[in-house]
């Protein structure tokens, strides 16, 4: 029997490599075909109709002028007279003509009329919040003592906004019909097995009828787990009118309805001894994320103090609903907790450096990896050199420094893999998963070909169809553990197969037989090595067949990683603008399968996390309700020279690989906005307390420092 | 305001083609670069000259239809148009609305250029136009007749990249991909202006261009690649 292990450090072939992503050559010449890509015979394109208003009653509509229209197949009203409308931007009707023009004319015939009922969406006022709703309280030990006796104390208000997903490839997709009973949809999706599932619910048909495919998707970040009320909309209209239809969100509509995270405020007091420990803390926090308000963000954030409370207040708005956003709630506890701690550390005198590494044993069982991972930070950073007190700086344009901690779990999700073994040498993965972009079909075809002992060339990957092995959605970081895992096992569970065929055409036992190097070995060395496409033969015309999952036996994947990171920036005075000199990314995250794709998690990581920390924000207007900026030109994201340089180091190695597998996607993405804003406080010496770092905010907060 | 005038193809000029009719045809057509004889003009003049009896009455539209084919008078229902696109010819019949980034993913199905902000900010649609990279979103499909249009699908294919497409594989200049083309296409731009472009130029050429999985750091190493440089990050 197979022993499911990873193999050890010396025999590994791919794994740890800096391997290319094998599908970089489709995508690289605009081959790759995304669900927005695909064009049908016949079909037929979708357009909704949106609700100008945050918060209203429909009471009328008249698709008559839709209707008459030629070209215009199909009206369909999604939400009828009556409904009541809770955010701006909701889809109340989809038309669906022979060209992409034709229904957008017919959407702007539909009439639509509604009653205007009163409307919120600035939650940062809570006091004016019409439905606030207490959602934690806990506490530790004695918080309101300890803080009276504490040496040092802080306080502050922090405030991170709303920001969107804002992918690139909207929500929507393709449907088709092949007969009465069976769909086919493809889909933009982080999801293609959880798709299918609520779309057969949702439309009356079984599950195992709905045929998901999505072979390369253009961002989701959280935001694309369901089938969405406009993929079951894009499906009726395709049964209804017996044309597949293609149903794409527009950009308004893609940043004001299709993704949100929530907000955090937060005001916060600190407490820490003469020696500059932490010995008490106090939140109180409020935020939105749409109607359904907003959960807390987990404060004190890595860190656990004896005494300390929290308490949050989650605030219901007419804004469009939060989606999972790239590690849910942890950027904006990161901010928080980061910027109080460092606000502490200045009042204590002391390098935030020293002060987290003096507090760190409050952090848990990843203490030791913290302190490696600081003082690798600190040693690409030059942190020891060229850390100064807060507001040191003079001049018009000044520097600082500023770090954080992060965490996160990442293990592997349930996952189903079936390998099949060839007698031309070809080995075949199927497994249902989709890769993201993150570089899932290079992490299965490279432990396939590990496992087989053959080039990347000897395999294939087939995936992103929902009729092959079910495997769990792609998020919270738990992919790359759950794929994976099955895959070894599977391959594992192949390799024994094939053993098991191929042993007795060759006059010995299976334990015999081991496969390295592209070769067949026999350990009793009765035979010469055979090159695995000539041992192949001895298959036959029927493949081996072995499947695997995941969780499984042996330990495979892991969960909980650290990562710290640093930033050097710069502050104008003058105009507020901050921008990025450096950023410093030191990240563990156990075995480490593909280095290149790692590494491009980290810098990707590092650049959504400056975006988010300097220019993105969806903002509301009050009176309208409406979202101000739904396009791209107002909802900022960083350019190739906004970014400064990034110096990525992964932690691997002993105490790290064997631990095995664990998610990358989150973790580097929480700490870069609260390194920013800790080190354009150092670099102006006033808080810096809110994300987005506008020019505006933080010239407010200057000339507030300052008066 | 002087009206647009609208660079066109002469008809006769054009290699052998069909306006396509339908949504199925016109995929096929862009797929085979099979053409077929007809123009609308052509059409109506054979339809005269079979017709002696109506040639009077059909005179009248002859003349509307000769009218349309002037510079600027097109529309607005649709209307044939052909294009020059990766070397390659093909027709269609669209309003004059029509975006070339529509004409080109809706009705030719070259969908390498992605649609996006579709109002001329993120670069995912960025093409070609006699060399010049513009955003396919904000140009008319009716202007670029006439025009050498280059979509990421003519700059190189799988088995034969150009080498910025092999350098963004090696960089790793590329996650979900789908600002890929656009940036692809504005970096073969790029080279082409600048073949030893300094970071400041990368970053200026590139600056139209937005992604959101955060691959800057690829592109950066790949334009150096491609430019003949080492690495610089990533």
């Amino acid at each position: 029997m197979a022993e499911y292990v990873w193999p050890a450090a010396g025999d590994r072939l791919h794994i740890g490599k800096h391997i290319s992503r094998l599908d970089g050559p489709v995508k690289a010449t605009g081959r790759a075909k995304y669900a927005y890509d695909v064009n049908r015979r016949g079909m037929l394109w979708a357009i909704m109709v949106q609700s100008p208003h945050a918060h209203a009653r429909i009471t009328a509509i008249d698709t008559s002028a839709a209707e008459a229209m030629d070209g215009v197949v199909k009206v369909h009203i999604i939400q009828d007279v009556g409904t009541e409308i809770q955010w701006a931007h909701d889809e109340i009707v989809a038309v669906a003509a022979t060209s992409e023009e034709v229904a957008r004319d017919g959407a702007a015939a539909v009439k639509i009329e509604y009653e205007v009922l009163p409307h919120f969406v600035n939650e940062r006022a809570v006091d004016e919040a019409p439905d606030a709703q207490p959602a934690q309280e806990e506490t530790t030990g004695d918080p309101a003592a300890a803080m009276a006796a504490a040496a040092t104390k802080s306080s502050g208000s922090y405030h991170v906004a709303q920001i969107a997903h804002c992918s690139l490839e909207s929500h929507g997709q393709v449907a088709e019909w092949q007969d009465e009973e069976t769909v086919t949809l493809w889909a933009s999706t982080q999801a293609i097995s959880g798709v299918a599932s609520q779309l057969g619910e949702q439309i009356g048909i079984p599950a195992s009828n709905v045929h998901v495919e999505t072979q390369y998707m253009g961002g989701g970040f959280g935001s694309k787990f369901s089938v969405d009320r406009w993929g079951v909309v894009c499906a009726q209209i395709a049964r209804d009118t017996g044309r597949p239809v293609k149903l794409m969100l527009d950009r308004d509509q893609e940043v004001s309805v299709a993704g949100a995270r929530p907000s955090t405020h937060a005001e916060v007091s600190t407490g820490a001894d003469a020696d500059g420990n932490v010995v008490a803390w106090d939140s109180k926090s409020w935020g939105s994320g749409g109607p359904a308000g907003a959960n807390s963000p987990p404060l004190p954030y890595v860190f656990a103090f004896d005494n300390q409370t929290h308490m949050h207040t989650s605030v219901p708005t007419n804004t469009g609903p939060a989606r999972a956003w790239r590690a849910p709630r942890h950027p904006q506890a990161c901010l928080v907790t980061m910027r109080a701690l460092e606000d502490l550390a200045h009042a204590a005198g002391m390098d935030p450096l020293d002060f987290f590494l003096r507090n760190i044993e409050k952090t848990g069982e990843r203490a030791s990896t913290y302190v490696e991972e600081l003082e690798k930070g600190a040693e690409l950073m030059g942190w020891r050199d060229r850390w100064r007190p807060r507001g040191s700086g003079t001049g018009t344009v000044r520097s600082g420094l500023g770090l954080a901690l992060h965490t996160w779990g990442g293990r592997g999700h349930r996952s189903n893999c079936e390998v099949l073994a060839y007698r031309d040498g070809l080995v075949e993965a199927r497994i249902g998963s989709q890769d993201l972009g993150t570089g899932t079909r290079t992490i299965i075809a490279l432990v396939l070909a590990e496992t087989f002992g053959v080039g990347l060339e000897q395999v294939k990957v087939t995936m992103g169809r929902s009729v092959l092995p079910a495997s769990g959605a792609s998020g919270g970081s738990t992919t790359v553990g759950g794929v994976s895992g099955a895959t070894r096992r599977a391959a594992l569970n192949a390799v024994d197969a094939v053993f098991e065929r191929i042993a007795p055409r060759l006059g010995t036992e299976m334990a015999n037989l081991e496969l390295r190097n592209g070769e067949l070995h026999f350990k009793d060395g009765s035979m010469a090595a055979m090159p695995w496409r000539q041992a192949a033969t001895l298959i036959g015309v029927n493949p081996v067949s072995a499947t695997g999952a995941n969780p499984g036996p042996g330990q495979l994947n892991d969960s909980g990683v650290g990562g710290i990171q640093m930033a050097d920036v710069s502050v104008d005075m003058e105009t507020g603008v901050v921008s990025i000199n450096r950023m410093v990314a030191v990240q563990d995250c156990g075995l480490i399968l593909d280095m290149k794709l790692a590494e491009s998690q980290v810098y990707g990581s590092l650049i959504m996390g400056v975006t988010y920390a300097l220019t993105e924000e969806r903002v509301f207007d009050p009176h309208t309700g409406q979202m101000l900026n739904p396009d791209m030109e107002f909802y900022k994201l960083a350019g190739i020279e906004d970014v400064g340089e990034m110096i990525v180091h992964m932690m691997t190695g002993p105490g790290y690989d064997e631990r095995g597998v664990i998610g990358l996607g989150e973790p580097p993405v929480i700490a870069p906005g609260a390194a920013i804003a800790n080190a354009a406080t150092n670099a102006t010496g006033v808080p810096i307390n809110e994300m987005p770092m506008t020019p505006e905010r933080v010239l407010a907060a200057i000339n507030g420092g300052m008066a | 305001m002087a009206q647009t005038r609208y660079p066109k193809t002469p008809r006769e000029e054009q290699p052998e083609a069909s306006p396509a009719t339908s949504p199925d045809e016109r995929i096929d057509s862009a797929e085979t670069g099979a053409r077929g004889p007809f123009s609308r003009r052509q059409f109506l003049r054979g339809s005269a000259a079979a017709g002696a009896a109506s040639a009077g009455l059909l005179s009248g539209i002859l003349d509307d239809a000769e009218a349309q084919d002037e510079p600027g008078v097109a529309g607005p229902g649709a209307v044939d148009m052909a294009f020059k696109i990766n070397g390659k010819a093909y027709v269609a019949t669209l309003e004059p609305r029509v975006t070339l980034l529509d004409a080109l993913r809706n009705h030719l199905d070259l969908t390498g250029a992605k649609k996006v902000c579709d109002r001329g900010t993120c670069g995912a649609c960025t093409v070609l136009l006699n060399g010049d990279p513009v955003y396919a979103c904000s140009v008319l499909a009716i202007e670029a007749q006439g025009s050498e249009v280059t979509t990421v699908e003519g700059i190189g294919s799988p088995a034969n990249m150009h080498p910025i497409q092999q350098a963004f594989v090696d960089h790793d200049a590329q996650q979900c991909g789908f600002c890929t083309p656009g940036f692809v296409v504005a970096s073969a731009a790029l080279l082409n202006r600048h073949p030893n472009p300094d970071q400041d130029t990368v970053h200026r050429e590139l600056g139209g261009n937005l992604c959101r999985c955060g691959t800057y750091a690829g592109i950066r190493a790949a334009v150096a690649q491609a430019a003949g440089g080492g690495t610089t990050n990533g």
